[in-house]
């Protein structure tokens, strides 16, 4: 057997790849994690600087102020309805209308699949959108947030694609059997396709709960249809707006009448919004890996 | 019997008539009917509303008091200085971040491709993926914290290893706001797309690296020949699809980073539109603008379409 010898390029090798990827490791997670520790430190603390990944003065003050109000539950419950409900109906018509366009034989076949596929590349834009959602009655209103998200061209190609690959068999013995088409597609294309329609269900409430442009389009003067996504973007821009000294006197002034500093309510909002997803993400993982590679196989 | 395949026949022939076809497939064109009045109603209707940048628009207003004025709007748009400044801005920030973009997500996957220990692969690449589904009005935050001139983890190291004397306004400088967005942008989206050309580089097949190693190649070597050359058709074709996407720099991510210090460096399209329609109330003229970059990204994705073609790729459309 040859001696196996690790030459200097293998070793100056594997150094490059493992201090690259500990180097990517920390630039992703550090400013979660600096990020949640500014959230349990205490406020006026926070804003000398030096917080790193530890609070220096730990409180759990900030949490229980934005906690005691009722706006916060508010807005999670409006963010909470427009994921499930865009889920919900975003999964059943994107199965619905992908089974139709997957049956060789049906008459408008071509001509559906054509006016779904334009959508992905011509919209209306932001100006002209605007302006038809508001003829509908649908600003100042929840359903803006659910109907135009319910069907994507790109996810109708991918469940499409996934049914496509199903064999013809099952379909034809079911139909053999004296089953009707709802029957079908309910007993057996929805129970088949639940791999692809779990990554459509996955990307629609990532994006149904990551959501504020819309709230802020729409929906600016309604405060009971808020979001926390956009409720987070408030607080972050109005810090945007702040200069440092600014942000000093007014994080003093709200620590003298016992109030969150501005600092102190980012940090503890951006974690309140950010946990829900990164506790169903690691269970999630697996679904999304295998979504992107059906992705890679559409026509 | 011969009476009856005759029937049969005939029976065959009437179903196979367009009205025959409609009533067999009755269940089809019901679940898909309502679909397709919502696709009308929801992604068309839109599009037609195209016509009020060839009007004065004002909102309440019915239809017979619009005013026409051709191509009025259009041409404002093209003698206003800002209107290039939108456009240099949008091609310069999504070209840097489609470059950055694949230049990185494809080192990251070499890199992983060339670790052994599959458990720090894996736990690598599940953090590498979190930042994508984390939304930019979080990522933005995260980013303005790391760069902020009081306390920003950037500042404080530059500080320490004496390389400034005193804290940067990194989001304060104009000519760097590309770059951040760039960065931020790498940041966010490297570990998702690196998960394509992991994807290709596990069909190349492993006998190649094989004979490489028995002809005595190193593991650069191996990198350089067999690796590169088997993800080359996959790099190519994110290549062509994102040239359809040279007009969208991401608008979230813009809007949200940006502020009046840099906003000559930052007002792409979509602030354009924002900024001229919604708040200065001239409707027409924002939605010209945003016309044409919905006519223009069809030109290059078309125009995508037909290089992939030529060099032999997939259709893409």
């Amino acid at each position: 057997m040859l001696l196996k010898r690790r030459s200097l390029e293998d070793i100056l090798l594997d150094t490059f790849v493992y201090v690259s990827l500990i180097f990517l490791i920390i630039v992703t997670l550090y400013p979660f994690l600096n990020t949640i520790a500014v959230s349990f430190n205490e406020g006026l603390d926070s804003i000398k600087g030096g917080i790193y990944l530890w609070p220096r003065k730990f409180t759990t003050f900030n949490y229980r102020s934005l906690l005691g109000r009722q706006q916060i539950y508010h807005a999670a419950w409006i963010s909470l309805m427009r994921t499930v409900l865009s889920v919900v109906f975003g999964v059943l018509s994107t199965a619905i209308v992908a089974y139709t366009l997957s049956r060789k034989e049906f008459i408008f076949r071509k001509f559906i699949s054509v006016l779904v596929i334009v959508t992905m590349y011509i919209n209306g834009g932001l100006i002209p959108t605007y302006f038809v959602y508001r003829a509908y009655g649908l600003t100042g209103s929840f359903w803006v947030y659910v109907w135009p998200a319910i069907l994507h061209a790109f996810n109708v190609i991918i469940v499409r694609t996934y049914i496509e690959g199903l064999p013809d068999s099952l379909i034809e013995s079911a139909r053999i059997d004296g089953a009707g088409e709802i029957r079908i597609f309910l007993r057996i294309i929805i129970p088949l396709c639940m791999p692809v329609l779990a990554v459509v269900a996955l990307f629609t409430a990532v994006a149904a709960w990551n959501a504020w442009f819309d709230v802020f389009l729409y929906n600016p003067s309604s405060p009971k249809l808020s979001t926390l996504a956009y409720e987070l973007q408030k607080v972050l821009q109005s810090a945007q707006a702040m200069s440092a000294s600014m942000e000093q006197a007014m994080s003093r002034a709200a620590a003298g009448t016992g109030e969150v500093t501005p600092r102190a309510i980012r940090a503890t909002m951006t974690v309140i919004v950010t946990v829900p997803i990164a506790v169903v993400y690691p269970f999630l993982q697996k679904y999304f890996v295998h979504g992107l590679t059906l992705g890679g196989v559409k026509e | 019997m011969k009476e009856e395949m005759l029937a049969d026949v005939v029976v065959y022939k009437k179903d196979d008539s367009f009205i025959g076809k409609l009533i067999k497939q009755s269940a089809w064109v019901f679940m898909s009917l309502p679909f397709v009045v919502y696709i009308i109603m929801f992604r068309y209707v839109p599009i037609g509303g195209w016509v009020m940048a060839l009007q004065n628009y004002w909102p309440g207003k019915n239809i017979f008091q619009k005013q026409w004025v051709g191509f009025d709007n259009f041409k404002m748009l093209f003698e206003d200085p800002v209107f290039f400044q939108v456009l240099r801005n949008t091609v310069a920030i999504s070209a840097i971040k489609l470059f950055s973009g694949m230049f990185f997500s494809i080192l990251l996957a070499l890199i992983l491709n060339e670790v052994r220990n599959l458990k720090f692969k894996r736990i690598t690449q599940t953090i590498s993926y979190l930042p994508y589904f984390i939304s930019w009005v979080v990522a933005a935050n995260l980013v303005l914290n790391v760069l902020s001139i009081d306390g920003g983890i950037v500042n404080e190291v530059l500080l320490a290893l004496r390389i400034i004397d005193e804290p940067i306004m990194f989001m304060g400088i104009p000519k760097l706001f590309w770059w951040i967005a760039g960065a931020s942008h790498v940041r966010k989206e490297v570990g998702w797309g690196a998960i394509v050309y992991l994807a290709a580089m596990t069909s190349i097949n492993p006998n190649l690296y094989e004979a490489a190693t028995i002809d005595g190649a190193s593991r650069l070597q191996r990198i350089k020949y067999i690796t590169l050359p088997g993800i080359k058709s996959v790099v190519v074709l994110v290549l062509i699809m994102n040239i359809g996407q040279l007009l969208n720099a991401g608008f979230e991510q813009v809007y949200l980073m940006s502020n009046g210090r840099v906003i000559e460096y930052a007002r792409i399209f979509e602030l354009f539109e924002l900024d001229f329609g919604l708040k200065m109330f001239r409707y027409s003229f924002a939605a010209a603008a945003g016309i044409f970059k919905s006519v223009v990204s069809i030109v290059l994705v078309f125009s995508a379409n037909l290089l992939a073609k030529l060099l032999g790729q997939e259709r893409l459309v």
